[in-house]
């Protein structure tokens, strides 16, 4: 399980996080939701590890962010990357195998080449594994990153926004491999999800935050409610129940 | 992005493999080699093999030298059209030597051994290397782009004060150090070529080692911290490899960017331009080779052309800044279309 304990931190004096105690259990998906501003993403980065923890510890596992090592580290966590951010011209298939980096240090052996194989199976992305990623749509290549992650073999993996800019059928066809890796694989996934229907639907557990602190955590069916979205999100909006999830009519 | 997906994903197989094309590229630097050596070897051996051997280890290592820092730096920067250059190194050397000019007088400054030049330039530029990233990684908290500004800014300034120095210089005086300002491959000590491709070549090395790491830092940031290489460990060890050969590749033939001024040193630009289009790939293991292949060719093949073809009337130099003007366009147009 993930342990946060104390956690605050502040950007240039705008206190970000206020003193966050959670615990996110082990296995299934745990989304964190909550208006723009929230915390959502700072927290989730400092998981990642991707900003310094000012006060507070966080656990991953046995693993302490900031003193643990960054191989164990990476063999433990996973992040799903942003793909705007890679500057190198890669094949979708050359991607996918640094996802294997923790393990080999970047000299694949067979076994390597045969786990990427069998990602890019899975994941539906033989015919594309030659493309450069600058060739492929949004939805393609968020997909070709959940593989890369997939293939890093961690117990945990964090995910920050990544149906922003997917249309509908590439973001469901995501979460629905997400939501996959958690079942079949046992993995614990961490996601910051805008929108709220989906965090309902494929999510175990809800963080809600609101001012950098948790406002309200629990099963979707116990958590979303007409209520919470006024205190939370300030804005009125009919929550219906259907197929025994709730459901926010926009 | 949707449309081009529907391109054929084979149509871009690659005609011939990487490490052919390597083999290809050595294959070219030994013929221009040879062709340096051989070619009008009109003199004895005795005289040719040590005269013309020196000049031509000196431009091989300057031009491995400065490729490789060029591809680090590119990749730490994640900028395609940067060069190590903009650090100041360049304007530091003439910096160096506008003020031993102007104290000591160029007849005294011709006088001083060439070793301990050597050892006054490597040592500054050593020193300025150490305040970029000790002082200056901190302050600019492993932003890189800051660092860059930095970086030029403060070339400008020592550029800044080399001119006003060179204002108070005598005429004479600064004929010698303009005619010392441009990287010069025409007498080549062979002390200095011992000293300095020991620090190259050990800069080499280490470049060699940080390759896969290089690779993983090219997906960016967040990508690199998630598989356990953060950028700001890596950074400060890819800094420290292109201080080392730049500072020692200055150090031994003078500036490569005429008057240590321009946004970048065009031969780095040059070089890693050919590099991405002669082997496209991200990984360093071709990169670095193939780079440190090129840029040994063009400086070999060049000297060659300008002592041979144009009997030294146009100093290599000059000749690489009028191509390498051109390559940066392209190079910062055919970004923007794409």
């Amino acid at each position: 399980m993930i342990r946060i304990s104390g956690l605050s931190h502040s950007i240039a004096g705008t206190p970000i996080l206020r003193d966050i105690d959670l615990t996110i259990p082990r296995g299934g998906i745990t989304a964190l939701i909550g208006p723009n501003g929230a915390g959502k993403s700072t927290l989730l980065s400092l998981i990642a590890r991707l900003q310094k923890i000012q006060t507070g510890t966080i656990t991953v596992g046995d693993l302490t962010i900031g003193t643990a090592s960054d191989q164990d580290l990476a063999r433990t966590l996973a992040v799903m990357a942003q793909s705007s951010h890679v500057q190198a011209r890669l094949r979708l298939s050359e991607l996918v195998s640094f996802g294997r980096y923790p393990w080999n240090r970047g000299r694949p052996g067979p076994q390597d080449h045969a786990r990427v194989e069998q990602a890019l199976e899975r994941f539906g992305l033989i015919p594309l594994r030659d493309r450069f990623l600058d060739e492929i749509s949004g939805g393609q290549r968020q997909r070709a990153f959940a593989a890369m992650a997939y293939v890093q073999d961690t117990p945990y993996l964090l995910l920050d926004e990544p149906l922003n800019n997917l249309d509908i059928a590439a973001a469901r066809d995501l979460m629905s491999l997400v939501r996959d890796m958690a079942d079949t694989d046992g993995r614990t996934v961490v996601i910051v999800l805008h929108d709220i229907n989906y965090a309902t639907a494929f999510a175990d557990h809800l963080v809600v935050m609101k001012d950098g602190a948790i406002a309200a955590q629990g099963r979707p069916d116990q958590t979303v409610s007409e209520a919470l979205l006024e205190q939370v999100f300030g804005t009125r909006a009919r929550v219906e129940i259907l197929q025994d999830r709730p459901v926010v009519l926009v | 992005m949707s449309d081009t997906a529907l391109a054929p994903a084979r149509s871009r197989r690659r005609i011939l493999p990487l490490s052919l094309r390597l083999w290809g590229l050595l294959i070219l630097l030994v013929a221009c080699a040879a062709g340096y050596m051989l070619i009008g070897a009109e003199a004895p051996w005795s005289f040719l093999l040590p005269y013309r051997g020196a000049k031509l280890a000196a431009l091989v290592l300057v031009g491995v030298a400065l490729s490789v820092a060029t591809v680090v730096f590119q990749t730490l920067t994640a900028n395609r059209i940067l060069t190590p250059s903009l650090m100041g190194f360049d304007a530091l050397y003439i910096f160096v030597l506008t003020l031993m000019v102007h104290s000591l007088g160029a007849t005294a400054y011709a006088n001083i051994p060439v070793g301990l030049i050597f050892t006054i330039n490597l040592g500054s530029m050593a020193l300025l290397g150490l305040l970029l990233f000790a002082v200056l990684l901190r302050l600019a908290r492993g932003d890189m782009v800051r660092l860059v500004l930095t970086g030029i800014v403060l070339g400008l300034l020592i550029r800044s004060i080399t001119e006003f120095v060179q204002r108070l210089i005598d005429p004479n005086e600064f004929q010698t150090v303009q005619s010392l300002s441009v990287a010069r491959f025409t007498q080549v000590d062979t002390g200095l070529l011992a000293l300095s491709s020991l620090a190259i070549g050990v800069g080499l090395v280490l470049a060699w080692r940080l390759r896969l790491r290089l690779d993983v830092l090219a997906l960016g940031d967040a990508a690199a911290t998630g598989l356990g290489e953060p950028p700001a460990k890596l950074q400060r060890h890819a800094m420290l490899v292109i201080c080392l050969l730049v500072a020692s590749a200055t150090a031994l033939v003078g500036p490569m960017a005429s008057q240590g001024a321009g946004p970048s040193s065009f031969f780095g630009l040059i070089v890693t331009a050919i590099a991405h289009v002669l082997t496209p790939t991200h990984r360093h293991s071709v990169l670095l080779p193939s780079a440190a292949l090129i840029g040994g060719i063009i400086l070999v093949g060049g000297q060659l052309m300008a002592e041979r073809v144009f009997a030294l009337a146009t100093p290599l130099i000059v000749v690489i800044e009028l191509i390498g003007g051109g390559v940066f366009l392209i190079v910062l147009l055919k970004r923007r279309a794409a």
